[in-house]
Parts: C-alpha cells; sequence; structure tokens
C-alpha cells in the first residue's frame, strides 16, 4: 500500500488484531480501532447453572481492557460499538435453534457474514474509512481476468480461518483486506513484541466467544431460562440405521453426527450417531462404517471466484474447520442450492456445518449443509 | 487539531479561578481539617468556606451541606441514609443510574419500590406521586434536570406534595446544579445531590443537602467527620473547588451568565433543524436546562455519528456510556416512549461555559457533510426513504 489511508481494524483485543493494527500504525495509514461489543457477558450468570463469575471471553471487560490498551500504546483513536441486538438476532438466536432442530452451527461464520463484516464495515464507512481490516489468516485480492475479488488460504494453513469467511459478498471483499495473510502466528507474535505490544504473548481463543467454557448444552438452558423459556422437549427415539428402536435419548441438542460418547447403550461394536432427525426428534445411531457419504446437500450458497455455476465444476471442499478438503464435484440444483459430490466418501457430514469450495489456495464460494 | 467540547453534561473543565483557588490546598495548606494545630485550622477554614458557598447557591444553611465523593455517593447516601426493609421507595423511569440501581437494590433489601413513568417530554407527573403514595412511604427521589435530554422536573409540585404527606423528598440535581437557580425552600426538598465535576470543579467531590432534622444513616463508618453523617478525611482541595465553583455558579446565574449558553445551545439547535430532514428534539416542549440539547437524527446510528464527529475534532455523546466504553439503548427515550430506532440515532449536546459562539460554528460547519455521508452508507436510512 503505496499511499497512506484511512482504515479501520476491527479489534478483539487478541494478538492477531492488535497486530494488524500496529502494523498498518507503522505503515504510516489513519488507523481507527473499532471493537464490537456484542454480547453482555453479565448477562446469564447465574441462569440455571451458568457460573456465578462471568468466564466467557466475548467482548469481556479484559479485552476491551486490552485492544484499548494496544491503540494508547501505538497511539490510534479508538472506539467500542454495540451491536448486542443484532448479534443476539442473527447468531445467537439461530446458534440455539440449530441445536435445538438437531444441527450443529458455527457462530464465527454468521458473525463474520452479518456482524464483523457488514455492520462493522458499514459503521468503518460511516466514519471516513473505505477499508476494514482484521486479524483474519487469509488472503483477499482483485483478479483482473475474472474481473472479481477472490478469497484465498493463508500462508499458514494450520492458520486458515477461510472455512469461517465463505459468506463474503463481493461488496464486502472490495472494501476488506486481511495483513496476517502472508504472515505465519510465530511471524505475528514476534511483530507484536516488535511493536511493544504487552499482549504479544496472550493465548489464542478457541472457544465459542459467548460460551463460557465451550459448554453448548448449559448455554441453551440459561439462554432460554433468562428467557422464562424452558428447554423445549426434544427426548424421543435412539434408532439404529435400519429402523430399530434401541433406547431413548435425553434430547437432540446433546448429539452432533460422528459423536461415540454419551448415547446412553452398550453394544458388542462402537456406536455413532449417524444422523438426527430433528422433526422426529430420532437419533440414528450405526457402526463407524455408516458415518460415511459421498453426497450433501447445500443451501444460502454464496458464491465468490465464480459469479454463477453454469455447469458442474470440479472443486475440493471442505466440510468442518479442521477437515482436510476432499476433491468433489459441485452442481447447481436451486438459486442457492448445490449439490457435492465427494470422489471418495467423507466421514460425518454434518448438518449446520457449512461445506466450503475451493479452487487450489481460491475460495469458489461455500454454503450450509442441510 | 482544534478540538471543540459540547459534552459539558459528561464532565466539564475545571475553570481556571477554581483550580487556582484550591492549587494552595496541595502543598501550602496541606493540614487535616481535624487536627487542633495552625495546619488544620486553616484547611478547617476552608473547607467551611467552601460548605457556606456551596449552601449560597442552594439555599441552605452551611450545616446542612455534607461533602461526598460526587454525585453518586450523594445519591446513595440520601437513599440508602433514609430506606430500610419494609419501606416504600417513590421514583421515576429516567433517573441516573445512580439513583435507579441504588431503587434496585433497595428492592432486594426488601423495600417496595415505584418507578413513575414520564410522558412524551420527559416529564413526571406530580399527580402520579399523590397516586401511588402509601401508608409505609419513605422517601420519594426524582431528580432535579435530566442528564440525557435536560428535561426539568417539575419539582416544587413534587416537594409540595411529599411534604403534605410527610414523606421525605430528595432530588438528583447534579445536571441541574450551576444552570438554573436552586432553592431547597421553593423545592420543599429534604434532600439534594450535586457534583463539581458537572459545574467546573474537579472530578471526585460533591454534596448533599440534607435539610436540619433528618435522621440520615450513614454509609461510612469512621471519625465524626461532616458531622458524622460521612466518615473520611476531607478532600480539601476538590472541596475547596467546589466552594469555588459553586460561588461562579451562582455570580452566573445572577447576572445572566446562562443566557449567552442557553442562545448557543438555541443557534446551534435551529441551525441543524432548519437543515435536514428527519431531525427533532427529545424532550421538545418541556422546560429544559440551557446547555443542553437531545437531537435524533432519523435513519443513522447515533454511535457512527458520535465517533465520526470525535474523528473532526468534535466532542459529543449518545445516551449513556457503559463500562466498556460501549453505548447501551437509552433508558431515558425508551422512558419517553422514542421508538428504538430513534433512540439510536440520537445525540445529546451539552455546552458548557468555555465555549463560545466559534464553537458553535465549528460545529455546525461539520455535521451536515458528516450527517449527509451517514445517511448515504445507512442501510435504514435508504429503506425509509424508498418507503415514504
Amino acid at each position: 500500500m503505496p499511499n497512506t489511508q484511512t482504515i479501520a481494524v476491527a479489534m478483539s483485543g487478541g494478538v492477531d488484531s492488535s497486530t494488524v493494527a500496529a502494523m498498518l500504525r507503522a505503515e504510516g495509514h489513519n488507523v481507527i480501532g473499532l471493537t464490537m461489543q456484542l454480547w453482555n457477558q453479565r448477562r446469564l450468570v447465574g441462569h440455571a447453572g451458568m457460573p456465578e463469575a462471568v468466564q466467557g471471553r466475548c467482548c469481556s471487560l479484559d479485552d476491551v481492557y486490552d485492544a484499548r490498551r494496544v491503540a494508547e500504546t501505538i497511539g490510534i483513536p479508538y472506539y467500542v460499538v454495540n451491536h448486542e441486538e443484532r448479534f443476539e438476532r442473527e447468531v445467537v438466536q439461530p446458534f440455539v435453534e440449530d441445536y435445538l432442530s438437531g444441527r450443529t452451527p458455527i457462530p464465527c461464520s454468521l458473525c463474520n457474514n452479518h456482524l464483523k463484516f457488514d455492520q462493522l464495515l458499514i459503521v468503518a464507512r460511516q466514519i471516513g474509512a473505505e477499508t476494514l481490516a482484521s486479524g483474519h489468516y487469509a488472503h483477499v485480492e482483485f483478479d483482473e481476468d475474472r474481473g472479481r475479488w477472490l478469497l484465498k488460504r493463508p500462508a499458514d494453513l494450520s492458520k486458515d480461518q477461510t472455512y469461517f469467511l465463505f459468506g463474503l459478498t463481493q461488496e464486502q471483499l472490495s472494501h476488506i483486506i486481511f495483513p496476517l495473510g502472508g504472515m505465519t502466528k510465530p511471524e505475528v507474535r514476534e511483530r507484536a513484541r516488535r511493536h511493544g505490544l504487552v499482549l504479544a504473548e496472550k493465548p489464542d481463543s478457541q472457544e465459542i466467544c459467548f460460551v463460557p467454557g465451550g459448554d453448548y448444552k448449559r448455554f441453551l438452558d440459561a439462554y432460554l431460562a433468562e428467557r422464562g423459556e424452558a428447554l423445549p422437549d426434544t427426548t424421543g427415539e435412539l434408532v439404529t440405521t435400519s429402523g430399530e428402536v434401541i433406547g431413548e435419548h435425553k434430547g437432540i441438542h446433546n448429539f452432533t453426527v460422528g459423536q461415540r460418547k454419551g448415547l446412553g447403550v452398550a453394544t458388542g461394536s462402537p456406536l455413532y450417531v449417524i444422523q438426527i432427525k430433528g422433526d422426529a426428534r430420532q437419533v440414528v445411531v450405526g457402526g463407524g462404517d455408516e458415518l460415511y457419504s459421498r453426497t450433501l446437500r447445500v443451501r444460502r450458497v454464496n458464491l465468490i471466484a465464480v459469479e454463477d455455476l453454469r455447469e458442474p465444476l470440479r472443486v475440493t471442499v471442505k466440510i468442518r474447520h479442521r477437515h482436510e478438503p476432499a476433491p468433489a464435484m459441485i452442481e447447481k440444483t436451486g438459486a442457492h442450492e448445490a449439490l457435492v459430490t465427494f470422489d471418495n466418501p467423507q466421514r460425518a457430514i454434518t448438518p449446520g456445518q457449512a461445506a466450503v469450495f475451493y479452487d487450489g489456495d481460491v475460495v469458489v464460494g461455500g454454503g450450509w449443509i442441510v | 487539531m482544534r478540538r471543540v467540547y459540547f459534552d459539558n453534561n459528561a464532565t466539564t473543565p475545571v475553570l481556571p479561578e477554581v483550580f487556582e483557588a484550591m492549587r494552595p490546598y496541595f502543598g501550602e495548606h496541606f493540614g487535616n481539617a481535624s487536627s487542633i494545630h495552625h495546619h488544620g485550622q486553616e484547611t478547617r477554614a476552608a473547607v467551611e468556606r467552601a460548605r457556606e458557598s456551596v449552601a449560597a447557591l442552594l439555599g441552605c444553611r452551611a450545616a446542612e451541606i455534607v461533602f461526598t465523593s460526587g454525585g453518586t455517593e450523594a445519591d446513595n447516601l440520601a437513599i440508602f441514609g433514609l430506606a430500610s426493609a419494609g419501606d416504600h421507595v417513590i421514583t421515576s423511569t429516567v433517573e441516573h443510574h445512580a439513583v435507579l440501581n441504588s431503587c434496585k437494590r433497595l428492592e432486594s433489601l426488601g423495600c417496595a419500590v415505584s418507578y413513575l413513568p414520564v410522558d412524551s417530554r420527559g416529564q413526571v407527573d406530580p399527580d402520579d406521586v399523590r397516586q401511588v403514595l402509601r401508608p409505609n412511604t419513605r422517601l420519594v427521589t426524582i431528580m432535579m434536570g435530566n442528564n440525557e435530554t435536560g428535561v426539568l422536573q417539575p419539582v416544587a409540585e413534587i416537594g409540595t406534595i411529599a411534604a403534605e404527606a410527610d414523606v421525605y423528598f430528595h432530588t438528583d440535581a447534579v445536571q441541574a446544579a450551576g444552570k438554573v437557580s436552586i432553592d431547597v425552600q421553593k423545592i420543599g426538598c429534604d434532600l439534594l445531590s450535586i457534583s463539581g465535576h458537572k459545574m467546573h470543579a474537579p472530578q471526585g467531590v460533591g454534596a448533599l443537602y440534607v435539610r436540619k432534622g433528618t435522621q440520615l444513616q450513614p454509609m461510612l463508618y469512621g471519625g465524626s467527620h461532616e458531622r458524622s453523617r460521612r466518615a473520611g478525611t476531607e478532600n480539601v482541595p476538590s472541596i475547596v473547588a467546589l466552594g469555588k465553583a459553586a460561588e461562579l455558579a451562582r455570580e452566573g446565574l445572577e447576572h445572566g451568565g446562562l443566557c449567552t449558553i442557553e442562545k448557543m445551545r438555541d443557534c446551534l439547535q435551529h441551525a441543524i433543524l432548519g437543515n435536514f430532514d428527519g431531525v427533532g428534539v427529545n424532550g421538545e416542549g418541556a422546560p429544559r436546562v440551557p446547555n443542553t440539547t437531545n437531537l435524533y437524527f432519523e435513519g443513522l446510528e447515533g454511535e457512527s455519528l458520535v465517533i465520526a464527529l470525535d474523528l473532526k475534532g468534535l466532542a459529543v455523546s449518545t445516551g449513556a456510556a457503559c463500562s466498556s466504553g460501549a453505548i447501551e439503548p437509552s433508558h431515558v427515550l425508551t422512558a419517553m416512549g422514542v421508538p428504538p430506532d430513534r433512540a439510536r440515532a440520537s445525540i445529546r449536546f451539552s455546552l458548557g461555559k468555555q465555549n463560545t459562539q466559534e464553537d458553535i460554528e465549528f460545529a455546525l460547519a461539520l455535521i451536515p457533510e458528516t450527517v449527509v455521508r451517514l445517511r448515504e452508507l445507512s442501510p435504514v436510512y435508504k429503506k425509509t426513504a424508498l418507503s415514504t
């Protein structure tokens, strides 16, 4: 970037986004730090078994404090903007509904699509920054030949976050930069140290930010209790793939496809959750080999590298964050729907997760697994 | 960059005269006001002079003033000093959190609290106070001027009703002190809170007027400071500053100094209202303190406007800031029946003694371009514009 620009940085109080702010500032840009207040950590304290003390990390005062300290250290204006209402509507409620319908959601993608690169980008542009930078590990570039903005996997594939970014539109991508796309995590920490950031050694956050300790079941209880609702009855039958009822289960939200533990039945060979039938409230179990499937369907498809899927396309497809993209054909089946056919059957295809299509390092697009 | 500060309801700069008055009490006159010797006598005299100045501002006797660490402590002392389990307390839905959250705490301690509504202009109906009175009503606590809208409550009427019912009446006058004249006799209140830093004294000092004969349970125990109503060695420099600020405030009110601020406020408000569609005053038609106007700009987020203006050198604010610095939806505007979109699109401009007409012109040069840009990029505004 040769010219000085006004760039807003989405700052979480972590090492990555803090380093981005420091790097851009050092390059001479006018940097504005922004943190989104998305979830009130005090809200569910003491509800239905939630700990009395605040434990979750999202929007914790500590993180805001850290981000503010960084902004002060590097000398940039810094603001916290409140998007709690929208976060609850676009991320938390779908998260709860997904679990109660037998799906396994990914709130981070929804947050990226509806908050970080939507609302926050609007704020950034309103306050005079045409570009929003974040600490995600990914690349964005404009491809002259295709006339499209591309999202690509980063240099450090172990930190690749493109799986959570497949929903970005061309308009959004044209205003976003990911300055860490060419760096490894150790390099980022080194840069943080060099810029004198005290949080250079701060551990990475892994869990879903609004679910303390990763205990989503307790979160569901507490969230519904706070709204004065009881957890709906999602108990039902445990059935085999051939339809034989072999027991009862304590609620479909307790299960994820591929799960082995906690099924509550003892059999000779290991049993896995093969499918969760939300309407019938049935959990289908079977042997490990029955977990494999060659096809999946996706809805709410977003395409990045191509404008449309006019004909079947050869790609690799990633079906969960920690999954090696597998070769497949994708084929359009409706306005925003597609069929994915893998060359080889894939283990534990899970409704509610995303299937993200790649052409080498380039994200072709993705959709939500039905 | 030139910076103009229109957020004087959040805090005000210490006036040079006030700073000069307090300066000797950091070094030269350092004594503990409770000490017998010369050093103590010096500071004791200064504290008592300050007490007289504050009393003069409020129209009460010096002995009726208790110095505190600020408005919040004054409110807490009034509320927890009087109400205890089994009592009934009356307040309003638009109070500052210092009162509102104290009342919530009272509820958990076994008190009953009535939260009176306000009309669309932000005012409590005094008759409502009468309606909710109970035999065990101990305290009515209703603010004088609202921090967000500047709207003044009919405190004198409420005072009369409270007196008739023989119920204590406390008013949080933090945002009114120095801006409108205050006479505790005319208001008929038994307790009244003020804060130093809202009237050009430093942060960390305030006072509570406690009518003679009011039996107040202290919150801090220790020495017999402040006639045993507030233990702790006096914050002498700040108390001296509060005294000086009270003196200056009284002079300002007597000599019509607030007219200038009111004219500037009105000038700002008229120019903005005349410049845009979809702009209006929250609290329109109600009597207000002369320095405040709360305006809504339909179709935009107040939060973005505050940030955009700050980046260009103009400090204003939206609702109350929470501990993280993010903005929570205003309980005051919500209580006035302002729809959520409009509440989020509202900005408070609050002027101070240091502001000039040039400041107003600076603001008026910035606001139009900023609002236009925000609206252009606002998905909400486009939607409303299309639907009309």
